[in-house]
């Protein structure tokens, strides 16, 4: 569904991402994996057209998005959900995730539907973004690209900073999602966590991708894990 | 005897605050969405008077004729910042402010040019519709009609933009990229058409008060540059990008300066700039929340 083919990215002069290729298949939930400062972001950042590769391709269901302005990446079917959350801090709740409700190919998540996975939002629907929690505002920020109905969804650490309960529940969205036939790219440092969700897992390092395979090739790695995750 | 002149002196003021409301508001919400301070918003103001005066006149004596201009003179100067803003506004969004102030005081010598062309050096005016003309006796004192009438107008224009903001997709959608432009693209949206509406809108309300001024002074070639300067000290006092503080700023300026001639004839016209400063100095980031 997502190829990526040999991306090199810069922030101005400084070159950050190395030949980075990756690939997630229809229906999978595949991992991102790094430490701090490793490229995560700036993957997905250049997936979206934010920071657009200078080298290299990225291709989404055949056709090639490398340098497309980021809407228009949206409106082929993949929505980011950054790290940041980015909720709009002056819209309700509701409006938050109005503006962003588009019924895409499959139709299948809408407002009532995201209140159901996260009932906290419906109880605070008329209220500021700005005045929700950091773990209300990372599930509003799910469920506002849930609403855009994607085909694939990027997640860039989603459980970063939330209580284990919380992290449980978001896990399980996750697995609902994929049951759903939404394809997902989940950025996480939270290896533990990011492994009971994950079909296949990227290790990626000072900007190249050091390692690819299944959940069980990485258990079984325990050099990789120790160089590149410290676990 | 001293009350009446009080009172006409504060329907005075309130109405011309609610001039300065409609012109302000305009230039606010494009400051707050576009992150542009539209040094051509005063031009457009006083595009919208004459396009007024040209409109009536054209229509003759019909009693709707004001109304008419009244109702078509801002979609006139909505259309023509709608063109300034799709044709070259659009290509500096990513530069620095200066250069966004240089190049709007371009437009404003360009379109100061071509309204010269176009109606000349000669002062016009236009009488207020019919039922709005001559005075309405309130407890006793005379008051104009057509200063009732924009008093009705000022609130239903911040109405209409309260619910054009909170009501409709777009408007919605220019509060969020007023605050991060680039996560409304990242729904999928083209942030240069949220660009496009919020300037309209702008542009149409320079438009608005024009149209409406037009029959309480002499429309004239200058007009633009005292209502850029008062319309950008109320936009500062009230908290850039907020609309409710450009009606607040409007409020004050409006009021301080008719009232300010009860107290100090000769010198009337340092009150309002002497309240705005003196909020300035207490609240330099302004009444209300900007956004900046
Ligand atoms: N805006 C920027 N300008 C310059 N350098 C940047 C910028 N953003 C990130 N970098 C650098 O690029 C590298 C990769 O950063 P990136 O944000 O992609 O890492 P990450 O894996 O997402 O890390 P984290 O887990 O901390 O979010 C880092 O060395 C970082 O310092
Ligand atoms: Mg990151």
């Amino acid at each position: 569904m997502l190829e990526i083919q040999g991306i090199h990215a810069f922030y101005g002069l400084s070159h950050v991402l190395f030949d980075v290729s990756l690939r997630v298949g229809e229906g999978e939930v595949v991992c991102l994996l790094g430490r701090n400062g490793a490229g995560k972001t700036t993957t997905l950042r250049s997936i979206m057209g934010i920071v657009p590769p200078r080298q290299g391709h990225v291709w989404f269901r055949g056709e090639e998005i490398t340098h497309l302005p980021p809407h228009r990446v949206v409106q082929k079917g993949i929505w980011y959900v950054p790290d940041d959350r980015r909720i709009f801090p002056d819209l309700t709740v509701r409006e938050n995730l109005e503006i962003a409700e588009r019924p895409g190919r499959r139709g299948l998540w809408d407002r009532e539907r995201v209140y159901e996975l996260f009932p906290v939002l419906k109880s605070k629907e008329r209220q500021k973004g700005g005045t929700l929690s950091g773990g209300e505002q990372k599930m509003l920020a799910i469920a506002r690209a849930l609403v855009g109905n994607p085909d694939l969804l990027l997640l860039d650490e989603p459980l970063e900073g939330l209580a284990p309960q919380l992290i449980r529940a978001i896990l399980e969205q996750i697995q609902e999602m994929k049951r759903l036939g939404l394809t997902v790219l989940l950025a996480e440092q939270n290896v533990h966590a990011a492994l009971q969700v994950a079909d296949r897992v990227y290790v990626i390092d000072d900007g190249r991708i050091r390692f690819h395979g299944t959940v069980e090739e990485l258990r079984a790695q325990e050099g990789i894990r120790r160089k590149y995750l410290l676990v | 005897m001293v009350l009446g002149f009080l009172a006409s002196q504060l329907l005075v003021g309130l109405s011309r605050a609610m001039i300065l409301f409609i012109v302000s508001a305009g230039l606010t919400f494009v400051l707050g969405v576009l992150r542009v301070p539209n040094v051509f918003h005063g031009s457009l103001y006083m595009i919208g008077a004459f396009s007024a005066f040209s409109i009536a006149t054209q229509l003759g004596h019909h009693p709707a004729s004001v109304w008419v201009a009244f109702l078509t003179a801002p979609l006139v100067v909505a259309l023509i910042g709608l063109a300034v803003e799709r044709t070259l506004l659009t290509r500096l969004y990513q530069r620095e402010h200066l250069m966004l102030i240089l190049f709007t005081f371009g437009v404003t010598l360009v379109l100061n040019d071509l309204v010269k062309l176009a109606w000349g050096a000669d002062y016009r005016s236009i009488l207020p519709p019919p039922v709005l003309q001559g005075s309405a006796v309130l407890m006793g004192v005379p008051v104009p009609r057509y200063n009732l009438f924009l008093l009705a107008v000022g609130p239903l224009v911040a109405l209409g933009m309260w619910l054009f903001t909170h009501r409709t997709r777009i408007g919605k959608l220019a509060r969020a990229a007023a605050v991060d432009r680039e996560m409304v693209a990242l729904l999928g949206i083209d942030v240069n058409h949220v660009f496009a509406g919020a300037f309209l809108v702008g542009a149409y309300l320079a438009g608005l008060g024009g149209a409406l001024v037009a029959p309480s002074t002499s429309i004239t070639l200058g007009m633009d540059h005292t209502i850029l300067i008062e319309a950008f000290l109320i936009v500062t006092t009230g908290g850039l990008g907020n609309i409710w503080g450009a009606l607040l700023g409007a409020l004050l300026f409006g009021l301080t300066q008719s009232l300010g001639v009860l107290i100090w004839p000769q010198f009337a016209i340092v009150f309002p700039y002497l309240a705005t400063a003196s909020v300035l100095l207490v609240r330099p980031r302004g009444l209300l929340r900007s956004v900046w």
